[in-house]
């Protein structure tokens, strides 16, 4: 460690322009809030997803409870900025007696599980939304010459609908996933020290905004780009088709 | 006598809008019936009606001796009585769309194999070695890898037929099969239906192609507003038309 | 009751501080809309451009704000941009006095400069969108430069920008959201105040979330009929 130190300390500091001791200085500390970020995201990525698929298929029924309350759902975590919803969960619920003693009281007052709950939630309802716009794009034409075939219900769904559903929904979700890895910078209001919340923590010390900028921005870039890397990997497996430069 | 198709006083509505009034209509093993008319007469709608891609409001459908059941929702609307009979009877028809609905996610062969395998779970090894005996058989088994994207017009619906021919129908039903194709690449497609109908095979198809109707066809059915207007053998109908409108309709589709 | 008491419209109620609170949120929305399409003019000609270097910083500028936190974005403003402001003064004027730049316009260019970058997106898309044909036919009829870009190009480019700036200040308008921590008493920080007073939470961040789904449904319905005058004759899905 004292080696990169010592590499560090060669860089200009606080007489340059830009700072980039400092910069290089801090920078393990801004890759410790590294993991945070990653578990944050995929945790509310993964349970995210699944609520959105019960979600979509809600919105979908002819039920009109389900119905309404999907579209309700979702008409409120579109609507309103995560931040609120980050802390509603948060402060708002610790000021009931009945949640302090009920038994998710020691998930609720952490700010860990209030920001992935907000995550999740907020994702959940954009997710849906994406779904939904999937299921509905597949060309109708497809649907009634599996039908025609013979196929109908889980079957038809499996085998045609769903697949053809998610190859459609990709490039969108892959937009949701960036939007989720920049939304875990919310959960730093709330004392969490992902790579945000440290971030501030050392600009609030040292007053270098535009050199901790630069590099937590660079820390979220490399993020961003690994999941866009992803979803073009996804694509070109299940949509090897459009691949083809015409 | 055994009929593959029994079609008695359909009749199909789309609102207030009558469709089909009151058409009957049989066809026998072997039978070939091209059904033509003006756009707006209802040929499209008849041929859906027949494996239940749309609901006809009264009227009977039997299919090989077998009559389609129907029921009444609480709207009065009519519906399909028994879903499991509908699928079972679809088996056994087989349609080609004119935009050939291939599915876009899988290759030419799954798209072929897909029936066979999923709905009629046949193993798929067989059913793998009969789509490619469909596919040379219509002449594009060297695309069998490829995905319907990358293929012309001509070739998907070449595909669509070999599709249809793996479920091995009693009965198929042809939808305008030629008319999204560009000029060019109909011959490819006629060429393909014409040895399926000189094999025997029970055709329903619904075409503005009149050369194809007159060299291929064992009946000819005109349909004008819903109505059948005049129907029998192609000889009758283009050599010695009696009806006003099918002679008009002839003559506006015949020149050029 | 307690409720009505602590919404009420006088000394003792914070209802007047929440709506001013709205106030200030929508004032500092369209600000920094009105910035973000500035920004969106240049970012879209940069991107444009024959010159790859000047492409480049469009795309760097789009990239990088599209693909960072805004909170970082904010921090950055709120801790630097009143000394980079005063540095630029004493170099570039020489003027060595300290000054406080209004908090206000800092965080409406802050929000302004996150919003420019999806606005961009959302012109460029628009302007390729525009059938060349449409361009091509008004060349051959004579017309200048001038004219095709006013006549024909830009009721175009708007038809098509129309939904997508709408999802922009839409996001806009959430992400003012932010700029609570900069101590500015748009609705986020002055539920904040508010709750920490009165030791409810729930109810204010309640009040907050409606007050926000109000200005997003609003803005919804709005958009939507701005989207049928734009598409005025034009048969859409």
């Amino acid at each position: 460690m004292s080696s990169y130190h010592q590499m560090c300390e060669g860089l200009p500091g606080r007489e340059a322009w830009l700072n980039l001791n400092l910069m290089c200085e801090k920078l393990p500390d801004l890759l410790k809030g590294v993991p945070l970020t990653i578990e944050l995201v995929l945790i509310s990525l993964l349970a995210g997803l699944c609520l959105a698929l019960g979600v979509a298929l809600m919105r979908l029924s002819k039920n009109r409870l389900f119905n309404g309350f999907a579209r309700g759902y979702v008409f409120y975590f579109r609507g309103s900025p995560l931040l609120v919803q980050v802390f509603l969960l948060y402060y708002g619920l610790g000021q009931f007696e009945f949640i302090q003693q009920s038994f998710l009281w020691p998930f609720l007052r952490e700010a860990y599980w209030c920001g992935i709950l907000a995550l999740m939630l907020n994702t959940g309802a954009y997710t849906a939304e994406i779904i939904r716009g999937g299921l509905q794009s597949v060309p109708f034409g497809q649907i009634e010459s599996a039908r025609a075939m013979g196929m109908s219900g889980l079957l038809l769904y499996r085998r045609i609908i769903f697949p053809i559903a998610f190859r459609q929904a990709l490039p969108a979700y892959g937009n949701e996933m960036i939007l989720m890895v920049k939304g875990t910078s919310l959960v730093s209001i709330i004392t969490l020290m992902e790579i945000t919340g440290i971030a501030k923590q050392i600009i609030a010390k040292y007053w270098t905004p535009v050199e901790i900028f630069l590099i937590a921005g660079l820390l979220y870039l490399t993020i961003n780009f690994l999941v866009t890397q992803l979803i073009k990997y996804l694509e070109f497996r299940f949509t090897p088709y459009l691949q083809k430069s015409k | 006598m055994k009929n593959a198709l029994e079609i008695k006083n359909l009749k199909k509505s789309f609102d207030d809008l009558e469709v089909i009034k009151d058409v009957s209509l049989s066809a026998s093993q072997g039978d070939v019936i091209c059904i033509i008319g003006s756009s707006g007469s209802g040929k499209s709608t008849l041929l859906r009606c027949i494996n239940l891609l749309e609901t006809p409001n009264s009227g009977e459908v039997w299919v090989n001796n077998e009559l389609i059941k129907m029921g009444r929702d609480k709207k009065g609307q009519p519906y399909p009585a028994d879903q499991l009979q509908v699928d079972r009877i679809r088996t056994k028809l087989a349609m080609v769309f004119q935009s050939f609905n291939l599915w876009s996610h899988m290759t030419v062969l799954q798209n072929v194999i897909e029936a066979p395998v999923h709905v009629q779970k046949i193993n798929k090894t067989k059913a793998t070695e009969l789509g490619l005996e469909l596919l040379a058989k219509v002449g594009i088994a060297e695309k069998a890898e490829q995905y319907p994207s990358s293929l012309s017009g001509g070739q998907q619906q070449r595909v669509a037929i070999a599709r249809a021919l793996a479920v091995k129908p009693d009965i198929l039903l042809f939808d305008e099969p030629t008319s999204s194709l560009d000029p060019e690449l109909v011959g490819e497609v006629l060429k393909v239906m014409r040895s399926l109908a000189q094999e025997g095979r029970t055709m329903i198809v619904v075409t503005h192609e009149m050369g194809f109707a007159q060299e291929v066809a064992s009946k000819v059915v005109f349909l004008h507003q819903g109505h059948i207007e005049e129907q029998g053998t192609p000889d009758e109908i283009f050599n010695s038309p009696k009806s006003g409108r099918l002679k008009q309709f002839l003559a506006s589709n015949l020149e050029g | 009751m307690d409720l009505l008491n602590m919404l009420a419209f006088n000394d003792s109620g914070w209802g007047d501080e929440m709506l001013m609170g709205m106030l200030i949120t929508i004032l500092v929305s369209v600000s920094a809309m009105a910035i973000g399409l500035l920004f969106s003019v240049f970012g879209t000609m940069a991107k444009l451009s024959s010159s790859s270097i000047v492409r480049s910083i469009g795309n760097t500028y789009t990239t990088v704000i599209r693909g960072i936190p805004e909170l970082l974005v904010i921090y950055l403003f709120f801790f630097g941009f009143n000394n980079a402001l005063m540095a630029a003064a004493k170099s570039l004027f020489n003027y060595h006095e300290y000054f406080e730049f209004p908090v206000f316009l800092t965080a409406a260019i802050a929000v302004g400069i996150i919003s420019g970058a999806y606005s961009t997106e959302v012109v460029r898309g628009s302007f390729l969108a525009v059938p060349k044909g449409q361009v091509e036919a008004a060349k051959s009829i004579g017309m200048s430069k001038f004219q095709i870009f006013h006549r024909i190009l830009i009721p175009q480019v708007l038809r098509y920008a129309l939904p997508g700036l709408g999802n922009v200040w839409q996001l806009t308008l959430k992400d003012t959201a932010l700029i609570s921590v900069m101590a500015i008493a748009e609705i986020m920080r002055t539920a904040q105040i508010a709750a920490g007073n009165t030791k409810e939470p729930f109810i204010f961040y309640i009040f907050a979330a409606l007050l926000y789904l109000t200005l997003t449904t609003a803005s919804s319905k709005a958009l939507n009929s701005a989207e049928d005058w734009a598409n005025k004759g034009v048969r859409r899905a």
